[in-house]
């Protein structure tokens, strides 16, 4: 009897068969890749003149939206991809043909997760780069290492995040709406679109989530008047923390099968149950 | 050993018993084949055997394993063609059997498995582009690309049209003579009667008959007696007007009167010598063996009318 394929083939394999299939779907590519380029591109053209206060010092905000977008675009690719795509895949039957293959169920998140890991990167790159070609981002190269590091941190804890939120919506029917509703309000309030207040009550409330954090620790990376290696330590373990909750509740729920329609709660629902056992 | 040994096999889902004391074996190279009407429990049977599903209670085992555990080694040996199962549209009919090919220890070239299941000339079209029919030749081809030494097929041939059925019953047969083992459960009796070597009814969560198919014929030891019904006589009133003529029940479909006697002479003469009474012609009279269909309908008539919420989940 032949040997299996290494884990190492079966991943890369799994890698390249998911890239493949991201980029066939024209509707995740825009939204993951090609909004946020838009939005970079649009944000400047209106704002791009302004500046945000950082310790008391005027930055100009088209630095300010590089990093905020490019974390923007990271979170895109780990958390609302993973968060759109899985529940369609699970719905149609694809993960549970792909449970009954000897492929080991860990190939195929790895896979699955690797690749918008390497989405997550390549998005990343991809706006810095035009930040650094366009708006006058600065790249200092000591705060390169943080940049990277705190990238990893992020697109672990998002993709993690995103495979809890997999396995708690019912159907792919409501997955759109559950990973906009989650992710579209914190953003506005998380200084991606906008700068908030440091003072503020909703930067108490944005405080609680793991965006505001992974942004802020990100943009600062790309600031010149925030001094040293650019390492934001409390930050990061605050988003991992988040990443860890998120992985714990993936492990525990996760179901290759669809779980069928939403159970009916509420008045009508209550009534026929009554009715039924009477 | 057998390749399959089921021992009062038992499922819940709440309060609904969709598998009730199901016990039954398959040989190594047999093909087997579970009938049973909608809800029957013949998915629920199938995908305990395939590791998708736990038993509640009873003893399974395939091919030595305890599919529960979903090994890897024995997913290596199954294939599994389930009933509505997607494939990635976005990929084409190469691309999904080399990806899922990759996985085996063992798989056949995609070009085999592509002439098996007739789908030289649409391999480089993608899954989403092919017709329903083409689309279940995909699941066929992904079923087989492992190559198994157990296959499941979950109702394999529904929305193919004759001849697709018909490439289909041979590569089945093909593989069946090639010792691979196949558990298949379907809705067309003459699929059942062409390609098993044993049926096993299913009705209710249990298991009503098993015998070959045409032991199950022969064990009804009846006759068919059908004709259509005359103009002057209304569908309401034909099991009134025929039934003590034929003196067994009567089935009724459309213009169809049908019946399965034991001795067919002397109610065709009974029939016959009414009509000429009448002066009315029983047009399309014939008298014909049984077929496995006229078993099957005997075997899940009353069930068919039984309690509605004893439905299982298929």
């Amino acid at each position: 009897m032949n040997p299996y394929p290494t884990d190492v083939s079966l991943v890369a394999r799994q890698i390249r068969y998911q890239l493949t299939y991201f980029f066939r779907i024209p509707v995740a590519l825009f939204f993951t890749i090609i909004l946020p380029i838009v939005m970079l591109v649009l944000f400047n053209a209106i704002f791009g003149d302004n500046t945000v206060s950082v310790n008391g010092a005027e930055w100009p905000i088209r630095q300010f939206y590089t990093g905020g977008l490019a974390a923007f675009t990271a979170v895109s690719a780990t958390y609302s991809n993973i968060g759109n795509m899985v529940p369609i895949r699970r719905d149609e039957g694809i993960l549970k043909r792909w449970r009954s293959t000897p492929l080991p169920t860990w190939t195929y998140l790895a896979g699955l997760i690797g690749s918008s890991i390497i989405l997550a990167f390549a998005g990343t790159i991809l706006m810095i780069t035009m930040g650094a070609a366009f708006y006058d981002l600065s790249i200092e190269w000591q705060k390169m290492p943080a940049a990277f590091v705190t990238l990893l941190v992020g697109v672990a804890a998002f993709a993690a995040l995103g495979m809890a939120l997999v396995s708690v919506i019912k159907t792919a029917s409501s997955s759109a709406a559950v990973v906009n509703a989650t992710i579209l309000p914190l953003a506005f309030i998380s200084d991606v679109f906008v700068s908030t207040d440091d003072d503020g009550f909703l930067n108490t409330v944005a405080n609680l989530f793991p965006l505001k954090p992974f942004v802020n620790a990100f943009q600062d990376c790309f600031n010149p008047f925030v001094d040293g290696s650019g390492f934001a330590p409390d930050k990061l373990a605050f988003v991992a923390a988040w990443g860890v909750a998120g992985a714990l509740v993936a492990i525990k729920r996760f179901t290759w099968e669809p779980s069928g329609a939403a159970p009916r709660r509420g008045r009508r629902a209550r009534r026929a149950a009554a009715e039924a056992s009477a | 050993m057998a390749a399959i040994e089921v021992r009062d096999l038992h499922k819940h889902y709440g309060d609904n018993h969709a598998v009730r004391g199901v016990s039954f074996d398959v040989r190594p190279g047999e093909v087997y084949a579970l009938l049973g009407p909608n809800g029957a429990g013949k998915t629920t049977v199938v995908e305990i055997l395939e590791g998708h599903r736990a038993a509640t209670s009873g003893e399974v085992s395939v091919l030595g394993f305890d599919p529960s555990k979903a090994e890897r080694d024995f997913r290596d040996r199954i294939g599994v063609v389930l009933q509505s199962s997607g494939v990635e549209n976005e990929f084409t009919v190469r691309e999904v059997l080399e990806i899922y090919g990759s996985a085996y220890r063992t798989r056949r070239s995609t070009e085999e498995v592509l002439q098996l299941t007739g789908l030289e000339a649409k391999a480089d079209e993608r899954v989403g582009s092919l017709s329903g029919g083409q689309r279940r030749r995909v699941d066929l081809a992904l079923g087989i690309v492992g190559t198994p030494d157990l296959l499941f097929l979950d109702e394999p041939t529904t929305g193919f049209d004759p001849s697709a059925r018909r490439l289909a019953w041979d590569l089945i047969e093909e593989l069946g003579a090639g010792g691979t083992t196949v558990l298949l459960t379907t809705h067309y009796l003459d699929e059942a009667e062409h390609l098993a070597d044993r049926v096993g009814v299913l009705a209710h969560g249990a298991l009503i008959a098993e015998d070959t198919p045409s032991a199950l014929i022969d064990g009804i030891s009846g006759t068919v007696v059908s004709f259509q019904l005359p103009e002057s006589i209304a569908p309401g009133d034909a099991v009134a007007t025929f039934g003590p003529l034929i003196d067994a029940p009567v089935r009724v479909s459309g213009r169809l009167v049908e019946a399965t006697v034991e001795h067919s002479t002397s109610v065709v003469q009974r029939l016959t010598g009414w009509a000429v009474e009448q002066d009315i012609e029983l047009a399309g009279l014939s008298v014909t063996r049984a077929s496995l269909e006229d078993v099957y309908l005997q075997l899940t008539d009353h069930d068919a009318h039984g309690d509605p919420t004893q439905e299982g989940t298929a």
